[in-house]
């Protein structure tokens, strides 16, 4: 550590006013303070200081995500000697999968941190950090079946139209890494859903074997075509260990449980959010099991559903986003438990869309705003009432 | 002849294309820039139709500007833009079927496009016919010419076409290339309204607020 600190402080001048590389000063203003923390603080206004600024924020929450992500790249692996029929230990297995995830995440950083670098070097501004979360959460919400380009082109349009346009890090309404697995949703349908994406059927630099015409359907897409009312598949312990068809970190609970466990201890996530999607879910899931329509999806027990698909991905590291979602501490609680209704919702009452988080979440962001101020209006007139003369 | 063509009736004429954009300056004809722009031979044929019928209103209106009563003005201007509507409308189902069939119920709202209102009321209403008609070419063809420029992308990237023929080569296809579907539905007409909107403003300072 101290060795890079050294050559930082080498390397500074170059960077200063009348250096050599003056022009991206933004560049290495971006690198030294996502290392060390800066010594300076604001000087205008008041503020709370603590220890922790926003890029020590993003960091903590990449950390959170590096377990779904380790498993998610096991998984990977895992289904893919499966349906290969080929036997591999979990060297080869987690070593596929780091081939097939690698590429995505690189390409979604290079792609967007590439725009965020212009667009601050461009308006002479600081580069922002939202993206180092948004960056390694897109990989992980997209079938692994999702071609690099495409991802290269949502990247590109999330984060220029969901967060560029509307001011950059901490101005945006919408989830950027929702809008772009949004666009992929809507623009190209065939590799974003359906029964073929799921599992990789390529060989990839000789590990694993071409696959031809295999198909796995994920459990939401199987109980959302099923015919008989009581066909979606039974709940077993692939469900929370994570080893079943679906995008590459939303399988596992219990990674995504220890990303959760980091993100609240630190107090960086808030629990009144996570907990109230929870809560959502298992209402909604009631309501369908005891009173909804007869179909397998309505069936399909409350917490099945709240174990598949997205469900907790989204409750832990989507709908906490501090930018998006509703800031005041009663709106937190609105907030998170319309997500996780709405997600039950869509899933069981349209079956075009099996999996109903994603579109959940985007509809509240855009609620979140109206939550905070109703609250806020509520808790104004509730004051003036006491303060009134009696 | 100088007189046809002053200063004066250039601007008239040529602002609605640049600066005074009715589309992306003044925002009015949205809904129609969404919904026909799906493909590039709707989006012309819609373009022209506003063309005309907004260029023969303001004359009309023009001529009778004198003898309306002020009180049922807008009635007076409905009516006349109904029957222009009416008109061009048999005229696309007998001779061009399969594009008023994709039209559909919007050439029959270009009644309701804001555009028409737009121009009669603020120019025709005050202003002769010959520059009324200059005005009503310029703002539809300052129109056509945002619905072209929409439909081109959403046309060339939804569908890998032009007019309905196949751009897009094949081998791209096979190479993995795919058409964005998202570029066919109205949402996206929307962006690229937006980014028309950028582009325009970025090089023209006049347009932008302090």
């Amino acid at each position: 550590m101290k060795a890079l600190r050294n050559y930082l402080d080498k390397i500074k001048p170059n960077f200063e006013e009348g250096g050599k590389f003056h022009a991206f000063r933004s560049v290495f203003d971006g690198f030294e303070t996502f290392f060390y923390v800066p010594n300076t603080t604001s000087k205008t206004g008041t503020n709370i200081h603590d220890a922790i600024d926003s890029k020590r924020i993003m960091s903590i929450v990449v950390i959170a995500l590096v377990p779904a992500l380790l498993f998610g790249m096991y998984n990977i692996g895992y289904q893919h000697f499966n349906a290969a029929g080929l036997e591999a230990g979990f060297v080869e297995m987690f070593g596929y999968g780091l081939l097939a995830t690698l590429p995505k995440i690189i390409v979604s950083y290079v792609v967007g941190l590439g725009i965020e670098f212009t667009v601050a070097q461009w308006k002479g501004e600081e580069i922002h950090e939202g993206f180092l979360v948004s960056g390694i959460l897109i990989p992980m919400i997209v079938p692994v079946g999702c071609p690099l380009w495409m991802l290269a082109i949502a990247t590109a349009f999330s984060v220029i139209f969901a967060k560029e346009v509307f001011g950059g890090t901490g101005m945006n309404v919408f989830n950027v890494a929702l809008i772009a697995r949004a666009f992929l949703f809507f623009a190209y349908p065939t590799v974003m859903s359906g029964d073929a994406v799921w599992v990789a059927t390529d060989s990839i630099l000789g590990l694993g074997a071409d696959i031809d015409g295999y198909t796995a359907a994920t459990s939401l897409g199987i109980a959302s075509t099923a015919v008989e009312a009581s066909a979606y598949p039974p709940f077993s312990m692939d469900m929370i260990t994570g080893l079943i068809p679906g995008s590459i970190g939303e399988t596992s609970v219990i990674a995504i449980a220890i990303g959760a466990v980091i993100l609240l201890w630190t107090g960086v996530a808030s629990w009144k959010t996570m907990g109230s999607v929870f809560v959502g879910g298992i209402v909604m899931g009631l309501v369908f099991n005891v009173a909804g329509p007869d179909t397998a999806m309505a069936n399909m027990p409350w917490y099945e559903h709240l174990v598949l698909g997205g469900f907790c991905f989204g409750a832990v590291f989507m709908a906490t986003d501090p930018v998006t979602s509703a800031r005041t501490e009663t709106g937190k609680y609105i907030f998170g438990f319309l997500v996780g209704a709405m997600a039950i919702i869509i899933r069981v009452l349209n079956p075009g869309y099996p999996e109903g988080m994603m579109l959940a979440i985007l509809l509240m962001n855009v609620f979140a705003p109206l939550i905070d101020y109703c609250v806020i209006q509520s808790n104004i007139s509730r004051r003036m009432n006491r303060a009134k003369l009696k | 002849m100088s007189e046809l063509f002053s200063k004066k009736n250039k601007e008239v004429f040529f602002n609605p294309l640049g600066v005074n954009n009715p589309v992306t300056v003044q925002v009015l004809g949205i809904c129609s820039a969404l919904a026909v722009t799906a493909q590039l031979e709707p989006a012309i044929v819609m373009g022209l139709s506003v063309t005309v019928i907004v260029a023969f209103a303001n004359v009309i209106i023009s001529l009778i500007r004198n003898t309306i009563p002020n009180r049922i003005r807008i009635i007076v201007q409905l009516v006349v833009v109904a029957a222009l509507v009416t008109i061009v409308s048999e005229i696309l189902k007998a001779f061009a079927y399969d594009v008023s069939v994709q039209l559909s119920v919007y050439v029959g709202l270009i009644i309701t496009n804001c555009i028409l209102m737009g121009r009669l009321e603020a120019f025709a209403m005050q202003n002769g016919p010959w520059e009324s008609f200059l005005d009503g070419i310029g703002n539809g063809l300052g129109y056509a010419k945002i619905l072209v420029i929409v439909a081109f992308f959403r046309e060339l990237l939804g569908a890998g076409t032009l007019f309905g023929f196949r751009i897009i080569p094949e081998a791209a296809y096979e190479a993995g290339y795919m058409n964005n579907g998202l570029m066919l539905m109205p949402p996206m007409a929307l962006v690229i309204c937006a980014c028309i909107i950028w582009y325009q403003r970025a090089h023209n300072k006049e347009l932008q607020e302090k």
